[in-house]
């Protein structure tokens, strides 16, 4: 199928790419770009002037439900909402039912993504078995079934004996970690952050020094065993001083932040509105206002949706009872457009952080588009503002803190290996 | 002041040379507030012999609570005597619909049960939705529909009559 | 981000008082009113027939997802001096656990024609969920108090004792009062400390141990002591506040007979307010732990009346609540 995608305005950052220029598409592949290949007739032109064309996206955190939460969402449902919001290759976390700590669940999950046809599902591993904090899990196995890396999710972080070890073993073999900082005693039965909101609401809370003592703990096992690591969801300002420092030393540390996190803070929470019940939780002013100079300073790699499906029943319970999380791969795009629009940064430098950065994170040839490279491209209209609404969400999940809002970025295409999967 | 309304201080001495040879030596006054809170303790000095008075806020027991909610300003009942066996004048300002009176009467028997109950009034301005009748009685008067009818007092105790427009619901 | 909060739900579109969830943010003329209401509720406990009909034919359900035989009783003489229906219902976690969610159980006591529903829980915000769900469903005629939600607000008692304030000390714009105990957990205190600060009591503080007082607490607008001797003295007012048990598991406060020692309320103390300072307690009070006995039946506490004011505040509450708009 050969398909041209005429007039857009075409950003490959890791190729310095920003120009309005044609791509050409055949056998799956990008072949061309700016001139067509010789005897070029295509079979389908997209016609995208006044558009954006950029890989398509990398999504480091898109939980799908399944196996296990089918009730939650489903790889259909979820799949379509990926590439509804233009994402064409996403990790989804381990913390499945049961655990992704086997390789043969990796493999069924990896093949029932392939049949979709939809977006490319890497999976990340379970560092301990069953995520239950005590044995290292086959790391070995399951990154021949197909894990990019290992993760603990949203499970309580090992004591530092197991963490030690295991980040050893991972060194071993030079897998990635994927770490969220937070002390499970200092966090303990806390939904909120720990400040005057919290305070004036009589929630629960969990201090900011429950993410940066994980943080140091985890940048000193770094030192002592070589492993490499990625800081899942920074949520402090401490935070993105220490992961600053730590590059700064040289660390072989990555991190990102979820997108809500560089909109949203603990004021948002109003009425008690359980959409704002996250993971980590939205923080001040402050530490949003560090997070997005993290961004903008290169010091936070990637920003991700940390898509989280939540089923109405779950949310429509008092604030403290509601299960954490928001849907937001649909989402990624916009609010991203929004942040680096707000921040005048250039679009190029706001793609880089959704498509090359986390590309390389999740060691994946993806988030590019060179020539003789796998079509995934996300076509959108960055002046097309759409109002979020549970009838225009794909995904199962309808729980977001944007509902009612409008947002710029209206994706109006999306490919996978060449082909459209999606448009709007 | 309005000139075509009567002098609430002569009225009132209607109702005293009313009342002086009818009410029982043992009559106790209960006036209505805010207006006829003041006329009962007025009575009660200007009457002759010793007659106790009280004073009843009628808000709880309105039949229009469930529509107008209660009144941002609810004053006390007091009722310095036994209500059981006692001979009770109700004393109010003006009677129009009679409701005020019903309401003050239904309060009163949560007191007690009264041997009897008459009633004083300043002004009787007709209307009646209730069968209500005053035993003492001030004067008739005809009022436009439109137009309520307040007791004032200035500051050093004088009694006088105005008209008001009903605010429109 | 600028999300538009939604509208509180507590005042309807016209500002008037239409559910009881919180004394945070709630305007000055709403209290003063709901004050000046209770005051001419006092009198009606000495009556022989200790009624008005005010809120006859009325059915108001008592919500306690959390138990508490005190507050309920309140509520419920209250609601029977209004000559209402009264209907208790304790829920407990059991009923979560077998299923129903607290929605469905609002929207079933809805369809038998509830007027009131007075809820206390364990979590904060569920009340508001509750009156956000009836806004919703448009159940305009259906009216929440809060009873107590979580660490949240305990407004009916903020107002109780806003009125005890009120009662003796009659000008609050020259007091100093002094909430001492385990703020960090308390609806009791977060519900007084806005009360005091919307009606213009000039200083208030917290005292206690830093485990038991929050840190964002001075933005609150109180003055933080952890020294109780300097927290009290020349206090006009002394509230103090119940200490559960559960504070001596979890690293909090090693025991109560220490906690005593530091933040007990004893004569020794109490000398160092004003001589006619007034001593509060919420009720219900752990002699020993928070206030020596002495205190608790001295002259200066206030406690007992507080319990009176207390059903005269909720019956301000409820007819409010339930009238027409005034």
């Amino acid at each position: 199928m050969k398909v041209e995608i005429r007039d857009g305005r075409v950003v490959d950052p890791k190729h310095g790419v920003d120009a309005t220029q044609s791509l050409y598409v055949a056998a799956g592949r990008v072949v061309a770009l700016g001139a067509p290949p010789e005897g070029w007739h295509p079979n389908r032109v997209i016609e995208a002037r006044g558009l954006v064309v950029v890989p398509g996206l990398v999504d480091l955190a898109a939980r799908l439900r399944e196996p296990g939460f089918e009730y939650k969402a489903t790889l259909e449902s979820e799949m379509r909402a990926a590439v509804a919001g233009g994402v064409t290759s996403l990790a989804c976390p381990p913390d499945t039912d049961p655990v992704l700590d086997e390789p043969g669940l990796v493999e069924m999950l990896k093949f029932r993504a392939r049949t979709l046809n939809c977006a490319h599902v890497h999976p990340l591993g379970a560092l301990t078995q069953g995520l239950r904090g005590e044995q290292v899990a086959e790391l070995g196995e399951l990154a021949e079934a197909g894990c990019i890396g290992f993760s603990h999710a949203d499970a309580p972080l090992p004591d530092t004996l197991v963490l030690y070890r295991t980040l050893q073993y991972a060194a071993t073999f030079g897998y990635t970690v994927w770490l969220r900082p937070q002390d499970a005693f200092l966090a303990k039965d806390g939904v909120a952050h720990d400040g005057e909101v919290a305070t004036r609401l009589g929630l629960p809370a969990i201090p900011s020094c429950a993410e940066t003592i994980a943080l140091a703990t985890i940048m000193r096992l770094i030192e002592e065993t070589g492993a490499r690591v990625h800081i899942c969801r920074l949520s402090t300002r401490e935070g993105v001083a220490i992961v600053r420092a730590a590059k700064k030393a040289r660390l072989a540390v990555t991190c990102d932040v979820a997108v809500h996190h560089l909109h949203l803070c603990d004021v948002d929470i109003g009425y008690f509105d359980t959409n704002c019940r996250l993971i980590p939780p939205l923080r001040s002013v402050r530490d949003r206002d560090a997070l997005r100079a993290g961004v903008a300073d290169g010091t936070i790699d990637a920003i991700c949706s940390d898509h989280a499906p939540v089923d109405d029943d779950a949310k429509q319970v008092p604030f403290g009872e509601a299960e954490p999380g928001a849907t937001s791969i649909e989402l990624l795009l916009p609010l991203a457009l929004k942040y680096s629009q707000e921040e005048h940064q250039s679009l190029g430098a706001m793609i880089s952080r959704i498509t090359e950065l986390p590309a390389q994170i999740m060691g994946i040839d993806a988030g590019h588009l060179a020539i003789g490279h796998t079509a995934d491209i996300a076509i959108f209209d960055p002046a097309a503002y759409w109002r979020v609404e549970r009838g225009a969400l794909r995904s199962q999940g309808k729980n977001t803190p944007f509902l009612g809002l409008e947002v710029p970025g209206r994706v109006r295409y999306t490919l996978i290996n060449g082909q459209v999967v999606h448009e709007a | 002041m309005n000139p075509s309304l009567p002098d609430a201080e002569q009225l009132l001495q209607v109702l005293v040379q009313q009342m002086e040879g009818a009410v029982r030596h043992d009559a106790r006054l209960v006036g209505i507030h805010s207006g006829g809170a003041w006329m009962a303790e007025r009575l009660a000095s200007m009457l002759p012999g010793e007659h106790a008075f009280g004073t009843i806020d009628v808000s709880f027991y309105r039949d229009d609570y469930s529509r107008v909610g209660l009144k941002p300003t609810v004053k006390r009942t007091s009722l310095p005597f036994d209500i059981d066996g006692a001979h009770v004048v109700l004393v109010d300002d003006v009677l129009y619909t009679g409701r005020s009176v019903r309401a003050a009467l239904n309060e009163l028997f949560d007191f007690g049960r009264p041997a009897s109950v008459e009633l004083a009034v300043l002004v009787d301005r007709g209307g009646r939705e209730l069968p209500i009748e005053p035993t003492y009685c001030g004067t008739r008067l005809a009022v436009v529909e439109s137009g309520t009818i307040v007791l004032q007092r200035s500051d050093d105790g004088r009694l006088s009559l105005a008209l008001e427009q009903t605010p429109t619901a | 981000m600028n999300r538009p909060l939604n509208r509180n739900p507590q005042l309807d579109a016209d500002g008037a008082l239409h559910h009881l969830l919180t004394l945070e943010g709630l305007p000055r003329e709403h209290v003063v009113r709901i004050l000046d209401t209770a005051e001419s509720f006092v009198g009606i406990a000495e009556r022989e027939v200790k009624k008005v009909p005010l809120l006859r034919g009325k059915s108001i359900f008592n919500l306690f997802f959390e138990n508490s035989t005190r507050t309920r009783t309140t509520f419920e003489i209250a609601a029977k001096r209004l000559s209402a229906d009264v209907i208790n219902l304790n829920i407990g976690a059991s009923s979560t656990s077998k299923g129903e969610t607290v929605l469905d159980t609002i929207d079933n006591l809805c369809a038998m024609q509830a007027d009131m529903f007075v809820v206390r829980h364990s979590q904060s915000g569920a009340p508001h969920m509750i009156a956000q769900h009836l806004d919703a469903m448009a159940q305009t005629h259906v009216h929440v108090i809060n009873a107590g939600d979580g660490r949240h607000q305990h407004p009916t008692q903020g107002l109780l004792d806003l009125f005890t304030i009120r009662h003796y000390k009659k000008d609050l714009t020259a007091l100093r009062v002094a909430i001492v105990g385990d703020v960090l957990h308390s609806r009791v205190a977060r519900s007084l400390i806005h009360g005091l600060t919307t009606l213009g009591v000039p200083e208030v503080r917290v005292v206690g141990p830093k485990t038991l007082i929050p840190a964002a607490a001075a933005n609150m607008g109180v003055q933080i002591h952890h020294d109780m001797r300097q927290g009290v003295r020349d206090c006009d007012v002394v509230v103090m506040l119940r200490l559960q048990n559960e504070r001596m598991r979890g690293a909090l406060l090693p025991s109560a007979g220490e906690f005593f020692k530091n933040y007990g309320l004893t004569e020794e103390k109490l000398a160092l307010a004003k001589s006619d300072a007034i001593v509060m307690h919420p009720g219900p009070m752990n002699r020993g732990v928070e206030i020596d006995s002495s205190v608790a039946d001295g002259k200066h506490s206030v406690i007992l009346p507080q319990v009176t004011f207390g059903i005269a505040v909720r019956m301000a509450v409820m007819s409010i609540l339930a009238g027409g708009s005034a």
